[in-house]
């Protein structure tokens, strides 16, 4: 796919700098990054809300801005949605005028069957003659996102859009996100932390880090690399893999995912056999052994090679492992290590128990 | 009611509504300046705002009599162009009226401009409203309860003035001489205490009417805007 998005950069602000170029296609692109990592500066550059000091912006070969021929376009000329984090619906407007907002400008009213699609897959029925003050937290984030939609962008900005809900709310928004994802193929950029967020959601990953891009690229190969585990957190870390379902066992609610280092069973699956997925690997969920082990309860006996290992800080090691050229990522102690003599080169079997890899450890590519 | 009196009253009425009339549109605009946006001299355009509630009305009802007198420099032009004479005339006591309620009136919808969260107007942008259509859908209506507070307070000022109305216009019987004019006219005259009480009583039921409508708009107008949320406080 050409590219969509580029975007090169430059913001001070109070002792805080932005300095970043990337570029994203189509598709859910992750701007990955812990808070103050100038992520949503970023995200109100691209929207227009801010005015960046230097660089430019450009979309589908349109300069949005450019800081030395002065163009600036505003965020309404833009047509970007936008979900902020803490929704921002309009207090004096019911839910249905909130959704209908962006017709007053367009030129052209909300119509109906639009606007029966959205409400029908965010599931808002029971919420259009209310008002925002009524509603909890998670239906004002499923109304600010259909607000956002119904303004037909161009490309949907998502600031965190779950960082103010419960681990409920969050998953119930996530199952809609994917939905309008596969149902709109709105291009989105999508602002998190969460590794679980951005495997389900995105199939890349800008990685920011103090106002800079550290890296990006497929989420997969990103999320999996072993110099960025700093960056991407150490009780999430782990590796990402792309995978096929092969065949749904009904019987047991097994799934049998292919992928390069051989199959993957997971649990509780909702996917037919074919659709592409990506499977975040935890690495703490990772066991290994020298012999492939004889009468076990794991489900994945995966045959792999130590590619290299790094001392944790304190009593653990991590071991980056090559299985058919996937990587797998196995947490350990350092005390096994030394145990097996674990070393590079070496063949070892990754063994993962199934249910480590439920359906909140899987991402519809 | 006698008639004298229900002519004062009706006189008192259209004054201030009037007044109200006038200022409104300038006092949105410059509560809004006031409210979004930084410029040199700020604080003195501010400051200047808020003379007449500082400063005796009879002094500003001398400078309005020297701004907009027949031979002031603005009231000769004003005749000269557009044949409008205001000294000595009823519209002159709403001008009187609008320019003492006027910091009243600004400071009140601009406490409820500022009040308003930004980011609810860049929100409304991104969804592709204008400068104007920010303000038209979001900033007005959110502002709604302060505008209303501001109307209230200036149109009570104004049924009240007395200092600049009399300086300005003078005390002209159906012409100029409102409420509180009037009631000062009979307790100047032997034996007009009685006729003075009976306005005090009109001024004060007045007085009560406009509170009890102002309240009960204000309080509509705030639920509007946050619906259940205020209710459930009640």
């Amino acid at each position: 796919m050409a590219t969509m998005l580029n975007v090169a950069i430059e913001h001070a602000q109070g002792g805080f700098r932005l300095a970043v170029e990337f570029a994203a296609e189509g598709g859910v692109t992750a701007l990955f990054g812990r808070s103050g990592s100038g992520t949503t500066t970023l995200v109100n550059a691209i929207a227009g809300l801010l005015r960046p000091q230097r660089g430019s912006i450009r979309f589908d070969g349109e300069t949005l801005f450019d800081a030395d021929g002065g163009i600036h376009l505003p965020p309404q000329a833009r047509r970007f949605g936008y979900v902020f984090q803490e929704g921002r619906l309009f207090p004096h407007l019911t839910v249905r005028h909130n959704l209908t907002y962006s017709g007053l400008f367009s030129g052209q009213s909300v119509s109906g069957s639009e606007l029966d699609r959205v409400v029908g897959l965010l599931g808002l029925e029971s919420l259009l003659e209310r008002r925002p003050g009524a509603l909890s937290g998670g239906e004002k984030q499923r109304v600010a996102i259909g607000r956002a939609l119904l303004a037909r962008p161009r490309l949907l900005l998502l600031d965190e859009p779950l960082a103010a809900l419960d681990t409920r709310r969050k998953s119930e928004i996530l199952r809609y996100l994917e939905l309008l994802r596969d149902e709109f193929a709105v291009p989105m950029l999508y602002v998190s932390h969460a590794v679980e967020e951005v495997v389900r959601l995105a199939s890349n990953v800008v990685l920011l880090s103090d106002g800079r891009v550290e890296a990006a690229g497929p989420t997969a190969e990103i999320m999996s690399k072993a110099e960025l585990r700093p960056l991407t957190g150490r009780y999430e870390g782990g590796a990402v893999i792309e995978a096929r379902v092969a065949e749904q066992d009904l019987r047991y609610g097994m799934a049998r995912l292919e992928f390069a280092g051989g199959s993957l069973f997971v649990a509780d699956l909702d996917a037919l056999a074919g659709e592409a997925v990506r499977v975040r690997i935890r690495a703490r969920d990772v066991a290994l052994a020298l012999q492939r082990p004889e009468g076990t309860t794991f489900r994945n006996i995966i045959a792999c090679r130590v590619s290299a290992i790094a001392d944790s800080p304190g009593s653990m090691a991590e071991v980056s492992l090559d299985a058919g050229g996937a990587t797998i990522v196995a947490r350990i102690t350092r005390q096994s290590r030394e145990e097996l003599a674990l070393q590079p080169g070496l063949q070892v079997y990754a063994l993962i128990k199934a249910i480590a890899l439920d359906r909140h450890a899987v991402g519809y590519a | 009611m006698s008639a004298e009196e229900w002519g004062i009253l009706s006189l008192s009425l259209k004054v201030a509504l009037w007044s109200v009339l006038l200022s409104l549109p300038l006092a949105l605009v410059v509560a809004h300046l006031l409210a979004r946006h930084d410029f040199p001299g700020k604080s003195l355009c501010d400051a200047v705002i808020h003379l007449p509630l500082v400063l005796p009305p009879v002094v500003i009802g001398y400078f309005l009599l020297i701004l907009l007198g027949r031979r002031g420099p603005v009231g000769e032009l004003l005749e000269q162009w557009f044949g409008i004479v205001i000294a000595f005339r009823w519209t002159g006591a709403a001008v009187a009226c609008a320019v003492m309620g006027f910091p009243l009136m600004v400071r009140a919808i601009r406490l409820s401009i500022e009040n308003i969260d930004p980011k609810l107007e860049a929100a409304a942008q991104t969804l592709g409203a204008g400068r104007i259509g920010v303000l038209l859908t979001v900033t007005l209506p959110l502002a709604l309860p302060g505008i209303l507070t501001g109307v209230l307070l200036s149109f009570a000022r104004s049924l009240g003035e007395f200092g600049a109305t009399i300086t300005f216009v003078s005390n002209i019987p159906g012409e100029t001489q409102t409420l509180p004019l009037a009631i000062y006219a009979l307790t100047q005259v032997p034996g007009g205490d009685a006729a003075a009480m009976r306005l005090c009583v009109i001024a004060v039921l007045l007085s009560l009417a406009a509170l009890l409508v102002s309240e009960r708009l204000v309080r509509g107008a705030t639920r509007r805007l946050h619906g259940h949320d205020a209710q459930r406080r009640n």
